[in-house]
């Protein structure tokens, strides 16, 4: 038998766990409370609870009763999927694992008492927290938009409802009419995201309003996938689509949500709809919690523990820890090794290396699929790249058709790996 | 009382051992080498508004195939070395900084060579921080070494018997060519023998890909693996 890394560490856990076990489990029952539902807090959630079978007490705190998940909800847009289809609640969670989820908003953690304050007034003790509560908006990151103008000018960039409203617009526009975007500056959640919804856009208004324009204003000189975007903005959507990147002045804008107008070094355009995505930071919760450095959260990639606090794991878009780029995947990839390193501190269980991969499939038009992926490791400074691929420019069709297919699969997979 | 000892000394040696392991390393200091960098500024520019000079500039450089900017003058040499599909990534350019002229014949690059690995590690881990972040950008090239499996020194101290190795490696010969010919198919004449048992033991285990060494290795013995090693490295 091969003696590989993975059972030469473990074994070194159980040696360890046999001494230390006794003490963590005298103090009663640990408890671990889990704030965000998402692909970071539902997974962590679960494989907390399903790997510990009841010996670790998982309360998960999530505002929402039913969880549309941000992933595919561009598909929605572009007809590809209902909104129920991207819908999910948290039934199974309680009912398969016995995890205590909670609908409330977690509005403030005292790190010395270790405990979480909710807003209908319940204080929840914990012995480690997990905060994946996903993105919030950086103040004044557009000139001209704020949170009061979501209504006018949709981020869309949580899904749900803002998702519904942006759909709405993309139909109701006139025809010829203008479809603009500003897009985000890095980091932040989804990098191919504003680029698939630009691809889904595009080929709503093909159908139904050829003649309509989108132009992109991007604080970058450059995105994820962007010669395959390209490449398939001019196959499918041929003089539809302007981007304007950083290099031609995408970074100078300026929005009026009463006009509805948008400025693009000093031009300005009237414009039907106009899709707001702002800059970026880790979810409010972070910021109460005092673990942030920025706009984000530092994070040990061994562990996902935060760098500020050891009884403090933070998943997902929230965290600062490398080279991941912010993605479902990614967090539910981050919430196992979180996960993992929760039992092992807590109950004894064993602990391997970490181990991390992404892949962010993106589509284009029907059945004209592209993903990129990678695989990580932790080292002591960050979770670092290792290894990648990415579709490449003039795959033949079927190859397409069948990444768009597996990422059908992946979806299904992936929220079954959340949810139930 | 005794027990009790015993389980502390055997944690003390496993975790030992494991804190050692790590799954991935940097690729090398980048503050060393930002030091370094300055035998090559005199002809390259780096950073914000950094411009061709005597040499391109060199940012974004990782994973941009050589010889692929519109507004440089490259060498013939250079020129050659991009249809032949160089690609500027760790390990391409490592082996350029190493040897220039060897690696690129006629190459205009007039520097006679970074020999330490640790020098070179150390600059392209400076020269990595100036090409795409992968967090933001995730197909950008990769910011560490992955480590390969970490084999036990049981594993790894198997003296392997040349001539069962030599028997062994005909089936090897099939696609890789003894003589050490790189055509296509990586050679695998004079590796050293640790590298190679470690190589065939990541296929094994699927750490590595590649379907076919997969199922190659996957069907060798600890033994066999240690023995192929033992003929390949002295492999005349």
């Amino acid at each position: 038998m091969t003696l590989n890394r993975r059972d030469f560490i473990g074994a070194g856990v159980v040696a360890a766990a046999s001494l230390s076990a006794p003490m963590v489990l005298g103090a009663g029952k640990p408890r671990v409370v889990v704030i965000g539902g998402g692909p970071g807090g539902a997974t962590a959630a679960k494989y907390i609870a399903k790997g510990s079978k009841g010996a670790i007490d998982v309360t998960l705190v999530e505002p929402s009763r039913t969880y549309y998940t941000c992933f595919f909800s561009n598909l929605y847009i572009g007809g590809f999927r209902t909104l129920s289809s991207i819908a999910h609640s948290y039934g199974g969670l309680a009912v398969n694992y016995g995890i205590n989820v909670l609908h409330d908003w977690a509005v403030g953690i005292d790190r010395d008492a270790k405990t979480v304050s909710l807003a209908g007034g319940a204080k929840l003790p914990y012995d480690r927290l997990v905060l994946s509560p996903g993105i919030d908006f950086v103040e004044a990151s557009v000139p001209g938009w704020d949170l009061s103008q979501q209504n006018k000018m949709p981020h869309a960039y949580k899904a749900g409802s803002q998702t519904e409203l942006l759909k709405a617009q993309i139909e109701s526009m006139p025809q010829g009419g203008t479809f603009a975007m500003v897009a985000p500056p890095n980091p932040y959640r989804c990098p191919p995201g504003p680029y698939e919804r630009i691809s889904m856009v595009a080929h709503v208004l093909k159908e139904k309003n050829p003649t309509a324009k989108i132009i992109v204003a991007d604080p970058k000189p450059k995105f994820s996938k962007m010669a395959l975007f390209q490449e398939g903005w001019a196959d499918h959507y041929d003089g539809m689509i302007d981007w304007v990147g950083s290099d031609f002045g995408g970074d100078i804008v300026e929005v009026n949500a009463d006009e509805m107008t948008v400025s693009i070094d000093g031009e300005v355009t009237k414009v039907d709809v106009c899709n707001v995505i702002p800059g970026m930071k880790a979810g409010r919760i972070c910021e109460l919690a005092g673990v942030n450095e920025g706009n984000w959260a530092p994070v040990i990639g061994h562990t996902m523990q935060s760098r500020l606090d050891e009884s403090i794991h933070v998943l997902g878009d929230s965290a600062a820890q490398g080279d991941m780029p912010k993605s479902g995947f990614s967090a539910n990839s981050q919430a196992k090794v979180a996960a993992m390193a929760i039992r092992g501190a807590l109950t004894g269980s064993k602990v391997f290396p970490a181990k991390f991969s992404n892949t962010c499939w993106s589509l284009i038009d029907t059945d004209n699929g592209v993903k990129v992926g990678a695989t990580y490791e932790a080292t002591d400074e960050k979770i670092a790249k290792v290894d990648g691929f990415i579709s490449q420019t003039r795959e033949d069709s079927g190859l397409r058709k069948a990444t768009y297919e597996e990422s059908i699969g992946w979806y299904a997979g992936i929220t079954s790996d959340m949810f139930t | 009382m005794r027990f009790t000892t015993m389980a502390i000394t055997f944690w003390a040696v496993l975790s030992g051992a494991a804190l050692c392991d790590e799954t991935a390393t940097a690729i090398g200091d980048a503050d060393r080498g930002a030091k370094m960098f300055k035998r090559c500024q005199s002809c390259h520019e780096l950073g914000e508004g950094a411009e061709h000079k005597v040499g391109p500039h060199l940012n974004g450089i990782f994973f941009r195939p050589a010889a692929t900017f519109d507004d440089y003058k490259y060498s013939k040499g250079m020129l050659a070395a991009r249809e032949g599909g160089l690609v500027w990534d760790i390990d391409g350019l490592s082996r350029f900084l190493e040897a220039p002229r060897e690696t690129v014949p006629h190459t205009k690059m007039s520097f006679h060579g970074m020999r330490k690995e640790r020098d070179r590690n150390d600059l392209l881990a400076y020269l990595r921080i100036f090409s795409d972040n992968p967090q933001n950008i995730p197909e950008a090239a990769p910011t560490a070494r992955k480590v390969e499996v970490v084999l036990t020194p049981e594993i790894l101290a198997i003296v392997g018997d040349p001539e069962y190795g030599e028997y062994l490696a005909t089936e090897c010969s099939t696609c890789h060519q003894v003589d050490g010919a790189f055509d296509g198919i990586p050679t695998i004449t004079h590796w050293p023998a640790e590298d190679f048992v470690i190589a065939m033991h990541a296929y094994k285990e699927k750490h590595r890909p590649h379907p076919v060494m997969q199922m190659m290795a996957g069907r060798l013995s600890d033994e066999e693996i240690a023995a192929l090693a033992a003929y390949f490295e002295n492999l005349e």
